[in-house]
């Protein structure tokens, strides 16, 4: 009945390999990114910007970055909120650098140099893998973090550490600091979205990405058929920590607009995010949407309906909460392993079919 | 026309269904879970029980009630983010976060929409300056004062010379410790001592290597900035390298029963600064067991009611409903509003004889905030545990800090501020 598909023949080959193949999918992508840009805007206050849809989005990003490298290509991570912290940094001395510079162009140059120092770190993995790799990543999330507490020029020797976002604007609209209109925020962070999910979306149908999943799937057989295993494996972490430095610089300077690194970066970040991804979906840009919001979205509405709408205190809920998503947690990957986004394609199936599943 | 009485009807039902303004919100970004709950309860615990008190025994403040919303932080700087955002719209008057990064979070946040934030004893140091942060107040003292007060100390203990002296800061590796550094950097410069500097990861409970360093290098005194699980980590360490007690000094947010009771009898003789008097022998209390406890109104469990950090809590209940008690008088309205309660906190005078009047003679210091001065008047005692009577002593009158070294890093680190984020001073006079 949803999905009507009788008639819809593909006539040429760009149809045929197109994204979205069937047309209800296609109508709901057009009406999502319709609402998201020409609806959500509009009645966005600064709680719905700052507890819900900044977060979201930015936690899309990340995990949309680690879903490229781990997902795609195979190679455990467990440095992403070292990778954030590198962007975070990075696009705070740009800020206070060149006070000129586009806040758009801060945030992707923030991007490129987590790119190359992702790619840095991302050495050992021509030689490690698995739980090795992931320990070496590890490493890279301690000395980053460390580095950042470290070494005063990345903060500008401020007394207590800590960074915090100027006051920035894009085309007379203020983006950064505190006097940012909630839909400011929120649009800024839903182009970065769309954009980078575009992007990933197409690199992994790509020739990049076929090489990505080769190695992930036989890392021996893919370099007999002539996968160059070093450029694979480095430009996943170039692209990964791109997003993930995306993130990182979204994170603080839109989002929070102060940050202390071994807080906000810390070890905790990783895992959360690795976590978006497997309860997600590996390998699926929907399923690290997905994930992002269950992770996002699940705890702040636990939190309204526990403590906002029957009034208990504040200390069970916060324990009950860890339950209920630590008990969903459990019992979605005993359900279905591959994460939220293989569920929806089994229910996508069954759709498909009803009435008639004969 | 039927639309148009529909859009009428669904615009009055919204009116109706949103709150009346007409208590007085004050939230209370606390924290019950994690690391730093050990500390965090007590003083939630202190703020609501206050609250309840007065809104039963006066019916809040000059008759409005008092309606205080609590919201779990976890010290976690994004939950302190959503517990901002979320109790903003209810009209909150004054944010205590009870956390130095989310602080730091709020000033410019709060300073944008015009809601004061009251930072005792913690938070961004240079928001002394009240010309530069006009929303941000952090009486009665500050980070700043506490190490300038804990080195004075040591000079009264070594008759004023401590020239070549080896001094051990051990602190939280984060915006909250990282704080005393500048001013203690110059202190060392100024009386000559040696200082070295041991920080702590988050959440504290790894302490081995910094104090297998102090081992070796035997500092003559070692200062704490902890919070949480890394006060009671920090004295037991102490304890186990037998390092001598009254020579370890914390700041006044690592001297409560909980820091000190696990390490027992080892933590005998432990110092710590006081911001307000230990002890809870004071005629309020009597108010307070017969509106808060014996109505069975208590908050949370209930049993940390007279602890150091409970009194603390209290005491920030207290300075916090002055100053809208005090916005109330300024402006004869009563139903103040976060502009009114700015000026209220401002205009404060926590005299002797209020104290007195409230309940609680002699417990914090008398001080006078001003427009340029959000500071208070910085001065506190030094306290010390008696692990066999397990009760707090001061050993110390009012120690004050030392303004030659204070006030002008807070000038410099406030201008930074101020140029950095395009801030004219105000004109105070």
């Amino acid at each position: 009945m949803l999905y009507r598909e009788a008639g819809d023949f593909k006539t040429t080959y760009s149809k045929d390999s197109q994204t979205f193949p069937i047309k209800f999918d296609r109508i709901g992508y057009y009406l999502i990114l319709i609402v998201a840009f020409g609806v959500v805007p509009f009645f966005i206050d600064s709680y719905w910007a700052n507890a819900v849809f900044v977060p979201f989005l930015i936690y899309a990003i990340a995990a949309l970055g680690l879903n490229i490298l781990t997902g795609y290509c195979g190679q455990v991570s467990l440095g992403t909120g070292g990778f954030m912290a590198v962007g975070a940094y990075a696009c705070y001395k740009f800020m206070t650098s060149f006070p000129d510079l586009n806040i758009f162009f801060c945030v992707l140059l923030a991007g490129l140099i987590t790119a190359l120092v992702g790619m840095l770190f991302g050495l050992p993995s021509l030689r490690i893998k698995g739980f090795y790799l992931a320990v070496a990543t590890l490493a890279a999330q301690f000395f980053l973090v460390w580095l950042f507490n470290k070494v005063g020029w990345f903060y500008n020797y401020s007394a207590s550490g800590q960074i915090t976002a100027p006051e920035r604007s894009l085309m007379g609209i203020i983006i950064t600091g505190p006097n940012t209109e909630a839909w400011a925020k929120y649009l800024f962070c839903l182009v970065f979205v769309v954009l980078l999910a575009w992007l990933a979306r197409n690199l992994t149908r790509s020739n990049t990405g076929r090489s990505w999943m080769a190695i992930r799937d036989m890392d021996i057989a893919a370099e007999i058929i002539g996968v160059n295993p070093l450029v694979a494996k480095l430009s996943a972490f170039a692209v990964s920590s791109f997003f993930i430095g995306v993130a990182g610089a979204l994170f603080f300077s839109v989002y929070l607009g102060a940050v202390e690194v071994g807080e906000v970066f810390g070890i905790q970040k990783s895992f959360l995010i690795l976590f978006m991804i497997i309860l997600g979906g590996l390998g699926s840009i929907f399923g690290s949407i997905i994930g992002a919001a269950f992770l996002v979205l699940l705890p702040v509405l636990l939190k309204n309906v526990l403590v906002g709408t029957l009034g208990w205190q504040t200390d069970i809920a916060v324990h009950v909460e860890f339950l209920i998503v630590g008990g969903l947690i459990v019992t979605f990957l005993i359900l279905e392993p591959h994460g939220l986004a293989a569920l929806w394609r089994t229910v996508k199936e069954k759709l498909r079919l009803w009435p008639f599943p004969h | 026309m039927k639309l148009t009485k529909l859009v009428a009807a669904a615009a009055l039902a919204i009116a109706a269904a949103s709150p009346a303004l007409a208590d007085l919100v004050l939230p209370s970004l606390s924290y019950r879970t994690g690391p730093y709950a050990v500390n965090g309860i007590p003083v939630a615990d202190g703020f609501a029980d206050y609250l309840t008190m007065l809104n039963a025994r006066d019916g809040g403040i000059g008759g409005v009630p008092i309606k205080m919303i609590e919201c779990e932080t976890g010290y976690n700087t994004e939950k302190g983010v959503e517990c901002y955002e979320a109790t903003k719209g209810e009209g909150a008057l004054i944010y205590s976060p009870l956390s130095t990064g989310i602080t730091y979070q709020l000033i410019p946040k709060a300073t944008a929409d015009g809601i004061p934030v009251h930072s005792m004893g913690y938070g961004r140091t240079s928001a002394a300056n009240g010309k530069v942060f006009e929303w941000i107040f952090n009486y009665p003292a500050t980070y700043w004062d506490g190490a300038s007060i804990a080195i004075n100390h040591i000079l009264a203990l070594e008759n004023n010379d401590i020239k070549g002296k080896k001094i051990a800061l051990v602190y939280h590796n984060s915006g909250y410790g990282k704080e005393p550094i500048r001013t203690l950097e110059e202190l060392a410069k100024k009386h000559g001592f040696e200082l070295s500097l041991l920080p702590v990861d988050h959440p504290g409970q790894e302490q081995k290597s910094q104090w297998l360093s102090i081992r070796q290098q035997k500092p003559d005194y070692v200062l704490m900035w902890g919070w949480g699980v890394m006060n009671p980590v920090a004295i037991q360490e102490a304890a186990n390298i037998r390092f001598p007690m009254d020579h370890f000094i914390g700041i006044w947010w690592s001297g409560s029963e909980n820091d000190v009771l696990p390490a027992g009898a080892g933590s005998n003789g432990y110092k710590a600064l006081a911001l307000a008097n230990p002890g809870d022998g004071y005629p309020i209390m009597a108010d307070m067991k017969k509106y808060v406890y014996d109505a069975g109104k208590s908050a949370g469990a209930g049993d940390q009611v007279g602890t150091v950090l409970y009194m603390r809590g209290m005491y920030q209940a207290l300075l916090s409903t002055e100053a809208i008690r005090k916005a109330q008088e300024m402006s004869g309205e009563m139903n103040v509003t976060p502009a009114m309660v700015r000026d209220g906190m401002e205009a404060l005078n926590i005299t002797e004889e209020l104290m007195a009047a409230r309940g609680m003679p002699g417990f914090g210091p008398a001080f006078q905030v001003s427009c340029a001065n959000h500071g208070g008047s910085g001065i506190a005692k030094i306290q010390q545990w008696d692990a066999t009577t397990k009760k707090w002593s001061l050993v110390t009158d009012w120690i004050s800090a030392d303004r030659s070294i204070i006030d002008p890093l807070i000038a410099e680190d406030s201008e930074a501020f101020a140029k950095e984020n395009n801030i004219t001073e105000r004109a105070c006079n």
